[in-house]
């Protein structure tokens, strides 16, 4: 009744091509974004910000890098979390070599050096596929976290291989408090995500979407696979490493490479495979339910109290996270995204179906 | 008028009384436990001993001078993530907050070092976690207690020296270094190449990734190079393969010396017969046979309140590890409510001065019924380590031996060491040491 775009024109091209054409979802995405920003940081307590959202915001981060690669581009990879390791060591040298680098534009170079070993390692993709290539992306998994231990230059002399996060300053300011804290990577995350949205929708995504689907066919119409690959390579492991340094800067600040195992990487892919293939809203549901589920879990299963041992309890934590994993992809193998794709769907049509 | 005063001193006195009451309410500690995953052995064992320990506060002493512990328990599953969420989670749990964190894994240990002094709550990492954090100058509330890595490790070669016939034997003698290729494998590396430096030995440091269950290659290595000791730095499903390549190539595991994270039974039963003879350091020691593990069968098991599953662990390396990291914790919290108020529940700043005021010597071991069973403390506003000291228990295919008293590491080197290292951290982020002289 509500959720209709009846009466709604589009006079021109501009408005054809907006990101949300329809006004309700252009009202109820500046009401997420105001609560995001507004009521998030006044009424959400430390634990909430520190142990809930950020975590959350740089996951879903590093989902939509690895969508852009899997989903949009179709090439399955499985360093997304070297390729987060890639942007913290980044980042922490630029800080701690260049004096007085701003710190976004560490991020942002950090993402850059990310992005040119991701498209090193996407140069296999350029004759294999599929399986064979997530084989050669976990080259990458494992290179790279080696490389990082190997050599101690990275972190700089570091005895046991672990960089800190220096202090995190812009402008003068000094993000410590876990709001301003919240509130950067809030920022950061929106402006990447949308930029992401953007570029899905552009003659780059299209071409991404091309090679997905069969990539003779996208040759014969003129798209060159070389560059969209390696595009793509380039475009997702630039995500990932932005998410790396904010993972190290505004989340854990100290971080080893060895927390960016294969472990990560897998994580990041369920939250993809959860969230929705091929959806920038699907990853931040997958990275939401990666993240919450298990915390959820362990809190009400402390709520239970006592009478559950607590070794029995972690068990079936694991279980009860497995089991929803497989129900979810039973009930709906696309993912959440597609989840909320039906309801919008139905909600066109409420309260008349037919 | 003189009635009024005395009514109203009355009135001060039960309204103090009351207030006491409601604050002698009780001690909360989180714990950001792991009872899944691959390092669950560990994790069950150490927390099972610790939550036992405190169990035994509660029902043998009635608490800490009348404050009863309590604790919470929260899943890490052995990551640095959830480590850091657990922190979050539990630090504001109980009246006072968490008075002091476990990591019980040096990623986590890192994880949250920086947010140590920011909340107030002190971190205690026994055996493990970031070796130059024994700067309390540098580190306040971080609390490496009893023996770090360096200081065990330079104990080790002084074992091996003593087995020798002396330090001056080591020279031209070749040690193979088999570590996790991690943060915690890593760490003791600086420390040994200084030794080598030292005593003129060689040390070829030999990387096992991750988690360690195949390490063919490591100890052809090993074969190649004809070492006199191999130092196994190992953890998890790492020890018993080494143990087992080793027995292959047929290394004699007499030569082998194990970290304390390679000595527990966890680490010998799956290896079998390959594990006989095999030595390890600890801070701890393995065994039923004394007064505080008495007082736990007596108070807790007996009574069924026992955290451990399956009891048959209780006495074994780990658990006992455990009942350590309980004694310290509560001897801790009791030394913080002498300066702090008797029968009051502390604050985490409290707690941090207590653990850097503790002193438990041989005659407060004695009392504790712990004698033998874990080394003397004394902390201090700078040394945050307190003892290291190290003694070595040898398997001989059924139940660790004790072989040698305690054993003293080389802190002139380590402090050392340490110091440059913390003097390193403190410049990279901009913190002023503190002056020890200062302190209460």
């Amino acid at each position: 009744m509500f959720y209709r775009e009846a009466g709604q024109f589009k006079a021109s091209y501009r408005q054809d091509q907006q990101i949300f054409p329809i006004r309700q979802d252009r009202i109820a995405i500046a009401l997420i974004l105001a609560f995001f920003y507004l009521v998030v940081p006044y009424f959400a307590s430390q634990y909430w910000l520190q142990g809930i959202m950020i975590p959350v915001l740089i996951f879903s981060l590093a989902a939509i890098g690895l969508n852009i690669l899997t989903g949009y581009a179709g090439q399955l990879s499985l360093g997304s979390a070297a390729f987060m390791a890639v942007g913290a060591f980044a980042a922490y040298n630029f800080v701690l070599r260049v004096p007085g680098m701003p710190i976004l534009v560490a991020f942002i170079l950090a993402g850059l050096c990310a992005a040119a070993v991701g498209m090193v390692f996407g140069l296999p993709s350029l004759r294999i596929k599929g399986f064979y290539l997530a084989v050669a992306t976990l080259a990458a998994q494992f290179f790279i976290v080696w490389a990082l231990t190997k050599f101690p230059w990275f972190s700089n002399n570091s005895s046991s291989g672990v960089i800190t996060a220096q202090k995190v300053e812009i402008l003068g300011y000094a993000f410590e408090s876990p709001e301003a804290k919240y509130l950067l990577t809030l920022a950061v995350v929106t402006v990447l995500a949308l930029l992401a949205k953007n570029l899905v929708r552009s003659s780059i995504g299209r071409s991404w979407m091309a090679i997905r689907d069969m990539d003779v066919a996208a040759e014969v119409i003129g798209i060159r696979p070389m560059h969209t690959k390696l595009m793509a390579f380039a475009v997702s492991s630039f995500y990932c490493g932005v998410a790396g340094a904010l993972y190290a800067y505004t989340y854990l600040g100290t971080v080893e490479p060895e927390g960016f195992n294969l472990d990560l990487s897998f994580r990041i892919l369920f939250m993809v495979i959860i969230g929705g293939v091929g959806s920038i809203m699907g990853s931040f549901l997958g990275a939401a339910f990666i993240v919450l589920l298990p915390i959820f879990l362990n809190v009400s299963m402390h709520a239970l109290g006592s009478w559950v041992p607590q070794g029995i309890s972690s068990n079936l934590e694991l279980i009860v996270f497995g089991g929803l994993i497989i129900f979810f992809l039973i009930v709906e193998p696309h993912g959440l995204a597609r989840l909320w794709q039906i309801g919008k769907e139905k909600l066109r049509l409420w309260p008349f179906p037919h | 008028m003189k009635m009024k005063k005395s009514a109203l001193i009355g009135f001060a006195v039960a309204a103090a009384l009351g207030a006491s009451a409601v604050q002698a309410a009780d001690q909360y500690i989180g714990l950001p436990s792991y009872r899944v995953g691959p390092y669950a052995a560990g994790g069950t064992g150490i927390f099972g001993g610790m939550i036992d320990y405190f169990q035994l506060v509660n029902e043998r002493d009635g608490g800490i001078n009348g404050v009863k512990l309590t604790w919470e328990e929260c899943e890490t599953e052995y990551n640095n993530a959830r480590g850091v969420e657990c922190w979050e989670r539990m630090k504001k749990g109980g009246p006072t907050g968490n008075t002091v964190f476990h990591p019980l894994s040096t990623g986590i240990t890192y994880s949250v070092i920086e947010k140590a002094p920011a909340d107030k709550i002190p971190v205690i990492s026994l055996g493990y976690g970031r070796t130059d954090a024994s700067d309390g100058r540098v580190f306040p509330y971080v609390f490496p207690l009893l023996t770090n890595y360096w200081s065990q490790n330079t104990a080790k070669i002084k074992f091996i020296g003593m087995k020798e016939g002396g330090m001056d034997k080591l020279k031209g003698k070749k040690i193979v270094n088999i570590y996790h290729d991690s943060a915690y494998g890593k760490e003791t590396i600086p420390v040994l190449d200084a030794q080598a430096k030292m005593y003129g030995f060689t040390v070829k440091h030999v990387p096992v990734a991750h988690p360690g269950n195949e390490q063919q290659s490591q100890w052809l290595q090993v074969r190649q190079e004809k070492p006199d000791w191999v130092i196994l730095r190992g953890w998890g499903v790492m020890n018993p393969t080494a143990l087992k390549a080793a027995a292959k190539i047929g290394f004699p595991r007499e030569k082998i010396v194990g970290v304390w994270w390679s000595g527990a039974e966890e680490d010998t039963i799956p290896a079998g017969a390959a594990a006989k003879g095999y030595i390890s350091a600890g801070f701890n020691v393995s065994g039923t046979n004394y007064p505080v593990i008495k007082d736990i069968q007596k108070y807790v098991v007996a009574k069924g309140k026992t955290n451990m599953e399956d009891k048959s662990r209780i006495g074994s390396v780990y658990y006992n590890r455990g009942v350590v990291h309980g004694i310290i914790t509560v001897e801790a919290i009791r030394k913080a409510q002498e300066k702090y108020g008797k029968g009051k529940s502390i604050t985490g700043e409290q707690m941090r001065w207590g653990i850097e005021n503790l002193n438990i010597d041989a005659a407060m071991l004695k009392k504790l019924g712990a004698e033998g069973f874990m080394p003397a403390l004394k902390m201090s506003c700078a040394n945050h380590e307190g003892s290291g000291l190290v003694k070595f228990q040898q398997w001989d295919g059924k139940q660790w031996k004790v072989i040698t008293d305690w054993i003293e590491s080389d802190q002139k080197l380590v402090r050392g060491m340490i110091e440059e290292s913390a003097a390193k951290y403190a410049k990279e982020k901009n913190i002023t040491p503190r002056d020890c002289s200062k302190e209460s």
